[in-house]
């Protein structure tokens, strides 16, 4: 059974799923910054020393205990957690000098949010499974993640390195696409973990019923047409399509993702690589009207306003579900996870397809899951103990067991390779372990790993993602509250966006975290420099001058 | 003449605090809430209710579960400081203006602000619905405070494990002690079984309820007091656990 998560982030939309009120607050990341940034700053001034540049040390200490702690991430999934206490188990009797302390999560927003906390007192985790969008938050700390380049290259303990103790991959085998949204800023701060992408999964018994043909490839104008055929009652209510009262043609989970993929589809703007915000222009408005004008005729509805759409689509009361493919083994009559009643459950023919296209020949969509990032600490041994443990992260049996889960798939190409992998993807079992729908969606991924794509990442772009999300999330509220959605309407809209989420000041600050060279310290930062250094020395000549009187007394 | 201007002035100020006064929406009966159609969209309501508990603030925002002498509110994620979150003590009245919408099945009040009203306390009793437990009139006691008798608790399993739990940390075990997870039992009266919950937000590790549920015993008869929240059929948020003799 799955319930409303409160506070949670909406970032990968995987299960359990948040709703829009529960989005991780701008405002408590701005005073989570400014508190780390004041900490760090006082730090500073009583001369504590911070946390230095990670070098790799020249040989693994394996005369002392290192005790590492883990936050991971699953979709309220026992089997993952399983393979997740499994993994810890095998790699430390391959290491017994390690012990690694897990903690759960079910949302990457709480996530987020304590990593956040955590820095400001140097009490972060030694490795958590994050997305670059929040290491690019975490980064505003002064050498809080560890950059992967040299522990990856490292001919002893690096990928494929010759003293690591387990077969892990070698860096040519990280799936390269993958291994790229990881890296930001000139270096690279975490390792992919797990990927999936947004699948459509689709009532095709329906959808054939209605005289339509299902293409392999489906346009936005395709889904919009059959949705509105669809969403027709007859005088008593009665939608035709399902003989039920309740018919939510097409519901999208993730609302972020479907602004940031039409937009991408129509290279529109979204942002800069530098992090200047583009989200608000014409074609934004344009869209936002035609989804009010779907929401309007019942046609069109989101997960944060209507429900789960696996639910609807399970009970034959929408068409297109837009999920993530990792929430493919809820979806279709058949599904081995249900979370509605059984009598409610209407018997259908499932079809797995690509997000909707502006271009079907061109498909663009996006790429997601988790990532898992290193964080620094004093002692650059506790951190290789870390590095030795994401590794074994990426070794066979942890990847294939994981994208086994779901309709996630391994990201390297050492696991997918296998004859296991390969056997499991093209079965015909038809067993949970082997549901088609999940099958589906994993080998929709596989073949489109070069159509997927990522939002660049810098100080601000979760904040942003948000709001694109949250654009979409107003406009179908604002219908079905009787509200005029006009231009005065998206005006009004854009500035409490904007506002909301500040996206003025991401822009103002774009590149901050990025790593990139910020250039020379303005004139005024030097004075006050120079000035603090003066009075520091002139209380130094004080402090000795008393010294030196005392001592003459004496 | 300067009485007349000045009655003259007097009407035009009037004039113009009337038409930049905030329209205020009047207060509805629980009748009238209830009777709302949210079947064509979201509409919106001011009502007045009784805090009876609400679940942990958060980022401005706080769920409550509300009643009043004649039914019972759940109003999601209204709008509140941290500094009122605090004085939302169980019995403070408080009036909610915002939209009756659903959410999977749960019928509640979305986008709420609130301002208090001073009035005496009120605490609802709760209403003992074992008798109406699979049956179509439980919906008419959502969201209120509600008791369940003499309820037998029935193993949980995992899937791929064959213990039999009292509890799971979550609703398939995949949490854990410490993570202040949501608890999930099973209880069942005259041979059906029911799914209930220790929802972590209202009820979180350390409280009363919560390690009264992970002190349960496959077999245990209990009475169980809590708000009928709804999740695509009954799903009530636990408060109180009572272990017969």
């Amino acid at each position: 059974m799955k319930i409303r998560e409160q506070g949670t982030g909406n970032r990968e939309q995987e299960w359990p799923r948040a709703r829009s009120e529960e989005v991780v607050s701008p405002r408590l990341i701005s005073l989570s910054l400014l508190f780390v940034f004041l900490v760090l700053a006082l730090a500073g001034c009583h001369g504590s020393v911070g946390r230095t540049d990670f070098q790799v040390p020249g040989a693994f200490d394996e005369s002392r205990h290192f005790e590492i702690t883990f936050w991971a991430k699953n979709d309220t999934n026992k089997t993952q957690t399983d393979i997740y206490k499994r993994a810890i188990a095998d790699f430390e009797a391959l290491y017994p000098n390690i012990t690694v302390s897990l903690k759960l999560y079910t949302d990457y927003g709480r996530i987020y949010n304590d990593v956040i906390t955590n820095i400001s007192t140097d009490t972060t985790p030694n490795v958590c499974i994050t997305y670059p969008d929040h290491i690019a938050t975490y980064l505003t700390g002064d050498n809080v993640v560890v950059p992967l380049d040299g522990l990856m290259d490292d001919a002893r303990y690096g990928l494929g390195g010759s003293e690591v103790r387990y077969d892990g991959p070698a860096k040519d085998e990280i799936i390269p696409r993958f291994l790229e949204e990881c890296a930001f800023g000139g270096h690279t701060y975490a390792l992919p973990y797990m990927r999936s992408t947004e699948a459509m999964y689709i009532n095709k018994t329906f959808v054939e019923a209605l005289g339509y043909e299902l293409p392999d490839v489906l346009t936005w104008d395709f889904v919009w047409e059959v949705s509105e055929a669809a969403a027709k009652k007859d005088a008593d209510g009665i939608y035709p399509v399902n003989g039920q009262k309740v018919m939510i043609p097409f519901i999208y989970k993730s609302t972020d993702n479907m602004m940031i993929q039409m937009l991408r589809q129509l290279g529109a703007g979204y942002s800069t690589d530098a992090g200047e915000v583009l989200l608000l222009n014409d074609t934004t408005t344009g869209l936002l009207a035609e989804i009010a004008a779907h929401a309007k005729s019942g046609a069109f509805s989101t997960f944060k306003i209507s429900s789960y759409p696996a639910n609807f689509l399970n009970a034959g009361q929408c068409i297109f579900a837009v999920d993530s493919t990792a929430g493919a083994t809820w979806m279709g009559s058949q599904a081995p996870l249900l979370d509605i009643a059984p009598e409610n459950i209407v018997q259908f023919e499932t079809a797995v397809r690509p997000v909707p296209q502006f271009d079907p020949a061109h498909p663009q969509m996006i790429s997601q899951g988790p990532s898992v990032c290193v964080f620094n600490k004093k002692d650059p041994q506790e951190v290789l103990a870390s590095w030795l443990f994401v590794q074994y992260l990426l070794t066979n049996d942890v990847q294939i067991a994981y994208s086994e889960t779901e309709g996630y798939v391994p990201v390297t190409s050492k696991a997918r390779e296998t004859e296991e992998y390969q056997g499991y993807l093209n079965s015909d079992a038809g067993d949970a372990l082997h549901y088609p729908v999940k099958l589906a969606a994993a080998r929709l991924l596989l073949a489109n790993t070069e159509n997927t794509f990522t939002t660049p990442v810098f100080n601000g772009s979760a904040s942003l993602r948000d709001a694109a999300g949250q654009l979409i999330e107003s406009v179908v509220k604002s219908v079905r509250r009787r509200q005029t959605v006009d231009d005065a309407f998206i005006e009004k809209l854009y500035g409490d966006i904007s506002s909301l989420y500040r996206l003025n000041q991401i822009s103002g600050r774009a590149g901050m975290t990025s790593g990139g060279d910020l250039g020379p310290l303005p004139a005024g930062s030097k004075a006050l420099l120079i000035a603090l250094a003066a009075v520091w020395a002139l209380l130094g000549a004080f402090a000795a001058r008393n010294w030196l009187k005392n001592k003459k007394k004496q | 003449m300067k009485k007349l201007f000045a009655a003259i002035l007097v009407l035009a100020l009037a004039l113009c605090a009337c038409a930049f006064a905030e329209e205020v929406p009047a207060v509805m009966t629980y009748a009238e809430y209830a009777a709302a159609d949210i079947s064509e969209g979201d509409v919106p309501v001011t009502i007045e209710a009784y805090v009876q508990a609400h679940q942990s603030w958060w980022e401005d925002q706080i769920t409550v579960y509300a009643a009043d002498q004649d039914g019972a509110y759940f109003i999601y994620n209204m709008a509140c400081s941290e500094a009122d979150a605090e004085k939302l003590v169980p019995g403070t009245k408080i009036r909610v203006t915002g939209y009756k919408t659903e959410w999977s099945g749960e019928v509640e009040i979305a986008d709420g602000t609130f301002e208090f009203v001073e009035a005496d306390p009120f605490i609802a009793e709760p209403v003992d619905v074992t008798e109406l437990l699979g049956k179509d009139e439980l919906i008419e006691k959502m969201n209120q405070l509600v008791v369940f008798k003499g309820m037998t608790v029935e193993p949980s399993k995992i899937e791929g494990d064959d213990t039999e739990y009292a509890f799971l940390y979550n609703w398939d075990g995949s949490g854990q002690e410490g993570a202040n997870n949501d608890l999930y039992f099973n209880v069942s009266k005259d041979g059906v079984t029911y799914t209930f919950t220790v929802e972590s937000y209202l009820c979180g590790e350390g409280t009363e309820v919560y390690e009264a549920v992970k002190a349960l015993n496959v077999g245990d008869v209990v009475d169980l007091e809590g708000f009928l929240y709804w999740y695509n059929g009954a799903n009530p948020h636990i408060t109180s656990v009572i272990v017969g003799e």
